[in-house]
């Protein structure tokens, strides 16, 4: 096998250029993929098809209406929205909404259908018409029926009458992207152009279409400003590393050859980038470094000791190829076991990311030594033992190593306690931090005017047209009162306020009769009677289903709960309908369900992989390393440093999302190759004879060093990755950071002490 | 190849002295000829005096269920007046009875009363007009009741084959901003002015619902009634048949028919 590899070295070396040529043939042809490569707006590509949230989600949707939603706030800057001006603005936006792209229904107070009875006849009316013509007693009414209308206020309205919401509808066509990019950048214009037409307001807008267009500029965000700055950093940091400006030419092409590889792959399989798949240039750059800066400072070290270049060359890749091959494979199985997460995006970028390293890996060596045959390197002048560092470092580890030992314990309980402080939670309000108008305009609406996450429920009657039974319509009320009742709900919206208001009208406007009507037939007519008087482009499927055998319930949460919160509110109402309403009980839903579940299912499919992945891993090191003893005793750095990063983020920030259910895979596969490096040294002076102590020392000297290096390079790379303004990517690149630090204290640290103490084998 | 070249030089030189000139012409013609089809089609329709039918309504949505409703329609026509229809439901069985009167005026929203049997009460129903939908059905009550001709402007645009008929092709925009409509494409076809289809659309301009219209039967030697319609939603992907038969005509119906009081006799 050595020698196959070793001819295969002489032979890239003879035919350099054959083999440049080739190999740049083979990454051209792959990076003609990139331009193909798209992006998406879709926010439910994080869930698979066959998430059960999602599937009664959109069984749900299929029922009543698909929900894409935008809300424009308008709050007047002094005052409230009960003025001629105010009004006539929020009537000018209602107007003016229907022609935005794909918009299929506009609410507003405005366009709001009050009906009321006059001298014994129905009056249907929008609440506003000719604004601007209004009297003062005119405005004054409107103020009074919309500040005491259980369907406005908290929704349309806010309590104290400062903000009015409009909110715009869509039907999207089969091609979505295109249709929220249409959407959005039309609502931007129109939105400047109302503030500049009309002084006084401020607007804010939120929505899942909003959200949606911001899932699309994050994408496109990251990709264009975290690549170039990892970019940068990688070429800075080789240099300063190597020293050798060729040689941070061939390290930067091969990682340009790595990225475009990768990319162009990607780009060839039509995959479309999403903010968490536009991690895997920033990854894959970040992983690929490792490999050519080990063998070009192998390559410049042997030259300085006075070898040729070629022998030099064929040196370093010798002495390289066994633990850089095992490093990338272990990351590679690492990112593989991302596949087995709940959200498909994972799959990709787990992949990708796999194919990248093993890319790297490759043209490592075949491309890397051809280009370092044909550049011109100059050996380094020799400097003197820049070892003392480690030395000194070994030696106070050795000495200090019960202290050491001791402290590490307390240290890892300690920061393990916060653990059990964590809060996973998904929240698509939060997924995105100041930076973007979406965040800010949403956590604004969400203060003051109408809370965004929701609960809904399809209460089924059981039979066609049972929608208007009475004994139904109880229990529909009953529960809606319920929900009213729960401290977490703002405002709910339930067809039995339309039933009773129409039962009010219907007897004069008696208050009294705000009741639900107590006969089935009546209630039918009522029905019949509702639909008569609806507007344009209105049915009743938002409502109810089409058999008039469903009806649907929303409500709204109030602001800044946790997706656990969520859930419970959720489990109680399933509860309570089990409990007093068994015969309609149902499941609760809604996009904030689906995404208040989406951690959790990631956790639960995550776990066993996870575990799959490190156990394989250890197996494999202990084959590598030849001792049960020390593969055993490398579980522990390649462990620790996950939980103490979960432990330190449960102290500091409390909640995590996504990111947390990949973090432990990922940061294993990549942690586990300073383990390697670390304990197959080790080995290799324990066979010749060594004690620990000295073993320790050795180890030091010949990989101290390079574990610094590449754990500057890792923390340097994932540094760049927590800039992103999407909470899931900048989560990950945080913990990561925070992990390959965690791991280098580790394996410097910690495990030297460890292995002092427990390893008593004679050899 | 040149030649055509310059020839094409030449024409579409000529096009730009010429346009204003050459394109008022077609476009007065094309006015006129749409606005005469228009008339002659509201024409051709007139002097049925009553008539009696049964609607069968379904609504269907993206999805493909069904939900039906089985009326009976009234309509009489008053001269100088607008017609006057009642709309009364047999099925499904807990709205029997259920009836909607509506006396539709030329220049003003048109009167609308609802009786409902459970209250044993007539209603006035006083709504913004034209611009509601027609019973939570893809019709709105602007595509049900036969359109004034001041309404809209015409303009003819080109004959086309429909249903093994010559037919033209006519645009009507809405004169009054009330409308949902920027402007709707009319199929008459030339032999007796029938309606075949209608396309609408939006006030964005796109193309929102087509109306096709099938089944025609003549009544009385003279009037063309069809027996189908369905009205397709392009952008929500629903639809709404409306099955028409039993047509019986100058049955024995007068204004008094199409009163308040008349409501609560109906059953």
């Amino acid at each position: 096998m050595k020698a196959v590899f070793n001819n295969f070295t002489d032979a890239t070396l003879a035919h350099r250029w054959w083999f440049l040529g080739g190999v740049l043939l083979v990454v051209g042809a792959l990076s003609l993929g990139v331009p193909r490569v798209g992006i998406t707006s879709d926010h439910f590509v994080l869930f698979s098809d066959d998430n059960p949230q999602l599937q009664t989600f959109e069984q749900f949707e299929d029922t009543y209406v698909e929900t894409n939603r935008v809300l424009i706030a308008v709050a007047p800057t002094e005052g409230t929205i009960y003025t001629r001006e105010a009004l006539a603005f929020i009537e000018y936006l209602t107007e003016e909404a229907w022609l935005v792209p794909h918009a299929t229904r506009v609410d507003s107070l405005v366009n709001f259908d009050h009906s009321e009875a006059i001298d014994g006849d129905l009056f249907v009316a929008p609440l506003v018409e000719s604004a601007t013509e209004l009297t003062d007693s005119e405005v004054e009414r409107i103020q009074d029926i919309a500040q005491n209308s259980r369907e406005l206020v908290d929704r349309l309205v806010s309590q104290d009458g400062s903000i009015a919401a409009v909110v715009i509808n869509f039907v999207f066509p089969e091609q979505r992207d295109a249709a929220v990019l249409a959407v959005t950048d039309y609502l931007q214009t129109f939105v400047s152009a109302a503030q500049e037409e009309y002084d006084g307001f401020d607007l804010y807008m939120t929505g899942d279409v909003v959200l949606q267009r911001t899932f699309y500029d994050a994408t496109q965000a990251d990709m264009f400003t975290l690549i170039p700055i990892v970019f940068l950093v990688i070429v800075v940091l080789t240099f300063a590393l190597l020293r050798s400006l060729f040689a941070t030419l061939v390290v930067t092409l091969l990682v340009v050859c790595t990225i475009n590889t990768t990319m162009g792959l990607a780009g060839w399989l039509s995959v479309v980038l999403n903010p968490v798949t536009a991690g895997i240039p920033v990854i894959v750059m970040t992983l690929a470094i490792a490999d050519s800066i080990h063998i070009v400072t192998s390559t410049l070290a042997n030259m300085r000791d006075g070898m040729e270049k070629r022998p030099a060359i064929k040196a370093a890749i010798h002495s390289n190829v066994f633990p850089v091959t095992v490093t990338s494979v272990t990351t590679a199985l690492a990112f593989l076991t991302l596949n087995a997460s709940d959200s498909p995006p994972f799959h990709i970028l787990g992949n990708f990311v796999a194919f990248g390293v093993i890319m790297a890996l490759l043209l490592s060596f075949t491309l890397l030594p051809a280009l370092l045959a044909v550049l011109p390197l100059k050996a380094l002048a020799k400097k003197e033992k820049t070892r003392a560092p480690f030395e000194r470092l070994s030696n106070f580890v050795i000495s200090r190593r019960y202290w050491l030992l001791g402290g590490g314990v307390v240290v890892i309980l300690v920061t393990v306690s916060g653990v059990f402080r964590l809060e996973f939670t998904d929240n698509w309000t939060q997924y995105f931090d100041e930076r973007y108008k979406f965040r800010t305009d949403s956590d604004y609406i969400a203060e003051n005017l109408t809370g965004l996450e929701s609960w809904e429920f399809s209460l089924d009657s059981g039979q066609d047209g049972g929608v208007t039974d009475t004994e139904f319509l109880v229990q529909v009320d009953a529960f809606s009162s319920w929900l009213r009742e729960q401290s977490e709900v703002g405002y709910v919206q339930t067809f039995t306020d339309t039933m009773k208001r129409l039962n009010m009208n219907m007897n004069n406007d008696d208050e009294s009769f705000y009741r639900l009507p107590d006969d089935s037939t009546l209630a039918a007519q009522y029905l019949l009677l509702y639909e008569f008087s609806l507007p344009f482009g209105r049915d009743l499927t938002d409502q109810i289903d089409i058999a008039k055998a469903a009806t649907r319930v929303t409500a709204t949460a109030k602001e800044g709960m946790t997706a656990d919160e969520l859930k419970a509110v959720a489990a109680r109402a399933e509860e309570w309908l089990r409990a007093n309403s068994p015969e309609i009980a149902t499941e609760t839903t809604g996009f904030t369900i689906v995404f208040a579940h989406l951690s959790e299912r990631n956790i639960d499919s995550m776990l066993l992989a996870t575990v799959i992945a490190m156990g394989m891993i250890s197996v494999l090191l202990i084959i590598l390393l030849k001792s049960l003893t020390i593969g055993f005793i490398s579980l522990l750095p390649n462990y620790v440093p996950a939980v103490l990063t979960f432990g330190v983020w449960g102290h500091f920030v409390g909640t995590v999302g996504l990111a947390g259910s990949v973090m432990t895979a990922i940061a294993f596969g990549i942690i586990v190759d300073d383990t390697t490096h670390f304990l197959s040294k080790y080995q290799l002076a324990r066979r010749r004879g060594e004690t620990p102590q000295e073993a320790v020392r050795f180890t030091f000297d010949r990989v101290g060093r390079a574990l610094w290096t590449t754990t500057i390079v890792l923390a340097c790379g994932f540094i760049v990755f927590s800039l992103s303004g999407f909470a899931v990517t900048w989560m990950l690149g945080m913990m990561l950071t925070i992990t390959v630090i965690f791991a280098l204290i580790a394996d410097f640290l910690f495990l030297p002490p460890l292995l002092i103490a427990i390893d008593r084998r004679k050899i | 190849m040149k030649k055509f070249a310059s020839s094409l030089a030449i024409v579409s030189l000529l096009g730009l002295v010429f346009p204003p000139l050459v394109h008022a012409e077609t476009e007065e013609e094309a006015v006129a000829k749409g606005l005469e089809i228009a008339q002659t089609a509201q024409d051709v329709k007139k002097g049925f005096g009553n008539y009696i039918a049964k609607q069968i309504m379904v609504l269907k949505d993206r999805k493909g269920r069904e939900s039906k409703r089985e009326l009976r329609v009234q309509i009489l026509e008053v001269e100088e007046q607008g017609d006057r229809i009642l709309f009364l439901f047999e099925e499904p069985r807990d709205v029997r009875g259920t009836a909607l009167l509506i006396h539709s005026n030329e220049d003003q929203p048109d009167d609308q009363w609802f009786f409902l049997p459970a209250t044993n009460r007539v209603t006035r129903l006083n709504s913004a007009g034209q611009s509601k939908s027609f019973m939570g059905s893809e019709f709105s009550y602007e595509d049900m009741n036969p359109p004034e001709i001041s309404k809209f402007t015409y303009k003819y645009l080109r004959d086309e084959t429909c249903e093994d008929l010559n037919c033209t092709v006519s645009e009507r925009v809405p004169v009054s901003k009330g409308s949902n409509y920027s402007r709707q494409l009319v199929w008459h076809d030339d032999e007796a002015y029938r309606v075949w289809k209608i396309e609408y659309y939006d006030r964005r301009g796109d193309h929102l619902k087509t109306l096709t219209v099938s089944d025609y039967e003549q009544y009385l030697d003279e009037y063309w009634f069809a027996q189908t319609m369905v009205m397709t939603n392009h952008v929500n992907g629903k639809s709404t048949t409306l099955n028409w038969s039993e047509f019986e005509f100058r049955v024995d119906l007068d204004e008094d028919d199409f009163t308040q009081t008349s409501l609560r006799r109906t059953r």
